[in-house]
């Protein structure tokens, strides 16, 4: 594989497909949950929030593992048949991304001034047009927590290899095909896709900075 | 329950922790009545705000407004007949005219643009609408915020403090502000102020707070001219320090 190779275009696809997936879903749950955590009280919530934050930090491999034994053939969800699947990916790449999507949407509602609130509050706003006058108010947040996420998905290795399986045509995506080619020893070849990676980055954060520059 | 009644609070106290911060057996608002709560700060004009804002509700006893029960979990549609303005004013992102349009629009006005406006135009900032609300003063902000409580038009008006770091000249545009739509509706003012002399301005009827507990509700006539408590003497007369 070289740097233009048409075989190049289904990896990127591919890349683009799962991370994408993974991150929608993830902002799906993520950002309500993110919303409700940060405005609610109930016991426990210290907890909850320690799980959360923990998990903004789960390593890769373990992530990886933990699909990996969920999906196998004695797991629980083999039934799904996903093992070495972009499905499988998807998943994995969710469970990393949810927990950084919520905590950190969380930490921007909680920083959000108790009074505003009270004051959306005093004119008559339902507990849901309280939610949503919030997540406006830290909407700059929100987009920083999906890049964040976006960032960290879309470059791991870890999970990615351990239940995708890097195969050709069908799992392989940028970063896997970079440690493959690391590897074998070809490093134009790794550093020609690492660079597709960072433009990735670079292109997705670009248009973050264009939509946040309109909704200032 | 008298139709002519906005609030009664029955037994109300609220706690925080062991501290009695709010103790009231009985008092209640008559429906279109100005009532300002005087006092010194902490003496728990805020605490009963909130209070009579359903945003909390007492660690004993009830709250009525109208007849019926009111508190944090009171119907949306009671609690959307009251508006708080706050002392410090917090406008949400986006124009002036945005912020002014919020109650309307979270009623599903149609003709929130056209109201909003006219609002603005009641407190002299019409030619702010468009800016951003971060980019006001902190004077304007709570003008701002004085017309989106009003903007609605609610039936009971709730003011902690909302003059407290205004200039003379907006001090009197709120008063102005606030007794017109007194005049115009009805409506139902509880006015919080530490400020004997705009409690003399804007009262028809005075109650004292120290410590949490009302130490003398009366006319305003009254209250200024005959109190019958020595703390409210020393109040009227300038010679409460704190």
């Amino acid at each position: 594989m070289r740097a233009f190779d048409p075989d190049l275009w289904p990896v990127v696809a591919l890349t683009l497909r799962v991370t994408v997936s993974a991150l929608v879903i993830a902002a799906a749950v993520g950002i309500p949950a993110g919303v409700w955590l940060g405005l609610a009280r109930f016991p426990g919530k210290r907890a909850l929030t320690a799980v959360v934050y923990t998990g903004m930090a789960l390593p890769p491999v373990v992530v990886g593992l933990l699909t990996y034994l969920l999906l196998s053939r004695s797991g629980p969800l083999s039934f799904l048949e996903w093992l070495f699947t972009p499905n499988a990916m998807i998943v994995a790449q969710t469970v990393m991304a949810l927990p950084l999507v919520a905590g950190l949407v969380m930490g921007a509602v909680a920083a959000v001034p108790h009074d505003l609130v009270r004051q959306v509050r005093s004119l008559g706003a339902t507990p849901w047009q309280v939610r949503w006058a919030v997540l406006r108010e830290v909407r700059v947040g929100v987009l920083f927590a999906l890049l964040v996420a976006f960032g960290r998905i879309v470059s791991e290795v870890g999970a990615a290899y351990m239940v995708g399986g890097n195969i050709q045509g069908q799992t392989r995506v940028l970063s896997t095909a970079v440690m493959m080619e690391t590897g074998k020893g070809d490093f134009g070849v790794a550093l020609a896709l690492g660079g597709w990676l960072v433009v990735l980055a670079l292109t997705v954060n670009l248009a973050a900075m264009r939509l946040q520059g309109r909704s200032a | 329950m008298s139709d002519q009644l906005a609030y009664r609070l029955e037994s109300v106290a609220v706690r925080h922790g062991s501290r009695v911060v709010l103790d009231m057996p009985e008092f209640d608002v008559a429906a279109g009545e100005i009532l300002c709560l005087v006092g010194p700060p902490g003496a728990g004009k805020s605490t009963l705000l909130r209070l009579l804002a359903g945003l909390d509700s007492p660690t004993r006893g009830v709250v009525w407004l109208r007849g019926e029960r009111f508190g944090e979990a009171a119907p949306v549609a009671l609690k959307r007949t009251v508006s708080l303005v706050f002392q410090r004013p917090l406008l949400l992102t986006g124009t002036v005219r945005s912020n002014v349009e919020y109650g309307l629009r979270i009623r599903g006005d149609e003709e929130r643009a056209a109201r909003a406006v006219a609002m603005l135009e009641r407190v002299h900032l019409a030619h702010l609408a468009d800016r951003p609300a971060t980019a006001v003063s902190g004077g304007e902000a709570q003008l701002v915020a004085l017309a989106r409580a009003l903007a609605f038009g609610p039936d009971v008006l709730l003011l902690d403090e909302p003059t407290n770091n205004l200039d003379p000249a907006r001090v009197a545009l709120v008063e102005e502000v606030v007794l017109a739509d007194h005049k115009a509706r009805s409506t139902t003012v509880v006015w919080a102020t530490h400020n004997h002399f705009q409690a003399r301005r804007a009262g028809e009827r005075i109650a004292l707070l120290l410590e949490g507990k009302v130490v003398e509700a009366a006319p305003a006539a009254e209250f200024f001219d005959s109190p019958r408590d020595a703390r409210t003497a020393a109040f009227v007369q300038g010679k409460m320090v704190y």
